[in-house]
């Protein structure tokens, strides 16, 4: 078998993408997150809303920013509010169709931790903490979760629960009252897990054409469950890795450009 | 609102173990300030801010802070704030006691401050280990009328709150455009509000709900032009991508995080002449 003519990266991008439906309303994180959502507004979704927690609602960057906050996301942006309104009006409010959220483990209930590895009190790895996650992951219908996987970021344990997915699992989430619906699908750089249905255990349910089940498990800090019916991802379509690498092109070129400040003599 | 340099502002506001909020949510981070506090060797802060950013980890790592309040302490985009961590982790250069909030928590206490009111209020959010840190800063509470479980912040009151802005005009009034956050909160709760500008004019040209702070709400205003840099200022330089990238291998390590302060912000008298010696201004 030859060797496919995309990286993990880029399979686990358009894979993001893919899952987000034209005219959803998303609260979208920096990073991956960031060039999954612009990449399906530019492709099969250019009704998407995107909305950044620095209050910028439904913004079109040309370039994707490298910070949640960059002036292309404010000049682009339909409005611009205060950023106690964006948690309190759009997200508390219940305005988010999808959250996107990515951290540095997650168990196989899809609860998160960003805060610290180790002891909170005395920590090997201090995380930069909770942001908008906590309430992402609650009032958000449903959360997309991105993360590469690993038998250390998958964890049978988490070290700090910072965010919710479906808590201990069963009918845990639901009678915790949280008003969105939980984690819906954990993209990784294998393939995709989704809850089962009854217990809410993250279930491998596709895999990228290149992945085996066997490496699948390998990564991940529990026994892993396969779906019954596993699924295997189509590879990205040349249309799609055409305006991904654009995406990246441009914003390399932005992110690269000098700044002149023009001093008063 | 007096018009006051910025050396004169810092020194006559800003006093060792004071609490201190530097607001501006990405856009409009108030470095210049920040870097004069640096200069004046204050002790002992209190640091309050929504995202620490490099600004705060400049300010931990010279020494400057006892205590941190938060709610995301990344370098947004890159990773870790590397002189935050060395002094969570290690201590370093002396350890920091952490006060921590989700964003919709601390813009909530920012709120309260801001308000006058005793407590913040919100929906307590699903079960997480946030609260067990938390400690009394959040307490939780059953809503009289519906029975939902609520979620109580104490308010956030810095004794100074200093952002940066666009403009001030002839009588002292200050407009804020763009990526505003929390600074409007911020201000208002503080005690005493100082505000940096990138330029005076006699008339500001803002839309009626526009984000102006009136001249009697600012204790004081300095003009510091390229003020935000290396956030930057919405209207007037871009953020500098390239410098947030480059801080990450600059702050990783102690000796040569130490050189660069040294020579970038304590060896040269002010923000403009860091501009220069960075080659941003001519």
């Amino acid at each position: 078998m030859s060797a496919p003519d995309y990286s993990r990266d880029e399979i686990m991008t358009v894979t993001a993408a893919r899952q987000l439906r034209n005219g959803a309303v998303c609260f979208v994180g920096i990073g991956l997150p960031s060039a999954a959502c612009n990449l399906a507004r530019l492709t099969h979704a250019p009704d998407l809303v995107l909305i950044y927690e620095s209050g910028t609602v439904g913004t079109r960057p040309v370039a994707l920013p490298l910070s949640i906050g960059d002036g292309e996301l404010a000049e682009t942006a339909t409005c611009i509010v205060p950023l106690p309104e964006i948690f309190a009006h759009y997200l508390q409010r219940g305005r988010i169709d999808v959250g996107f959220l990515g951290a540095a483990q997650i168990d196989r209930f899809g609860n998160l931790n960003s805060t610290v590895i180790g002891d909170y009190a005395q920590p090997k790895v201090r995380l930069p903490g909770a942001g908008g996650a906590p309430e992402i992951a609650t009032y958000a219908r449903e959360v997309l979760v991105v993360m590469k996987q690993s038998a250390r970021s998958f964890v049978a344990r988490l070290d700090f629960r910072t965010s919710c997915g479906y808590l201990e699992g069963g009918g845990a989430r639901r009678a915790s009252h949280a008003p969105g619906a939980g984690p819906k699908a954990v993209i990784t750089d294998f393939g995709v897990l989704r809850p089962n249905s009854t217990t809410h255990e993250l279930e491998l349910a596709a895999l990228y054409p290149e992945v085996s089940v066997e490496a699948a498990r390998a990564a991940t800090g529990w026994p892993l469950r396969v779906a019954e019916a596993l699924e295997i991802v189509p590879p990205p379509h040349p249309a799609e890795l055409e305006v991904l690498r654009d995406l990246h092109a441009r914003t390399q070129a932005a992110h690269a450009c000098p700044v002149h400040i023009k001093l008063p003599s | 609102m007096q018009l006051l340099s910025l050396r004169e502002a810092i020194s006559t506001y800003v006093k060792d173990g004071g609490s201190l909020a530097l607001e501006g949510f990405t856009h409009l981070i108030p470095f210049a300030a920040g870097h004069e506090i640096i200069r004046q060797q204050r002790r002992g802060l209190h640091l309050i801010r929504m995202t620490p950013d490099l600004v705060y980890d400049q300010l931990i790592g010279m020494g400057c802070a006892a205590r941190l309040t938060f709610s995301w302490g990344g370098n947004p985009g890159v990773g870790s704030l590397h002189r935050l961590r060395d002094a969570v982790e290690h201590g370093w250069p002396q350890p920091l006691a952490l006060g921590e909030f989700t964003h919709a928590e601390m813009a909530v206490a920012y709120q309260a401050g801001a308000s006058g009111l005793p407590c913040g209020l919100m929906p307590l959010h699903a079960a997480t280990d946030l609260t067990s840190v938390q400690g009394d800063r959040l307490q939780a509470l059953r809503c009289p009328f519906s029975g939902t479980a609520l979620a109580l912040v104490p308010p956030l009151t810095p004794d100074v709150t200093i952002l940066h802005a666009q403009q001030i005009d002839a009588r002292g009034n200050v407009l804020i455009r763009g990526i505003i956050g929390a600074a409007k909160e911020a201000a208002m709760a503080a005690r005493q509000l100082l505000v940096t500008v990138e330029e005076q004019v006699e008339t500001l040209q803002a839309d009626m709900n526009a984000l102006i702070l009136p001249s009697w709400i600012v204790t004081a205003a300095s003009i510091v032009p390229g003020g935000a840099y290396p956030s930057y200022a919405q209207g007037y330089y871009p953020r500098d991508n390239a410098f947030y990238l480059a801080w990450d291998e600059i702050a990783r390590d102690r000796g040569a995080f130490t050189a660069w302060m040294e020579r970038h912000v304590l060896e040269v008298p002010d923000h403009a002449a860091l501009l220069r010696a960075l080659g941003v201004a001519a």
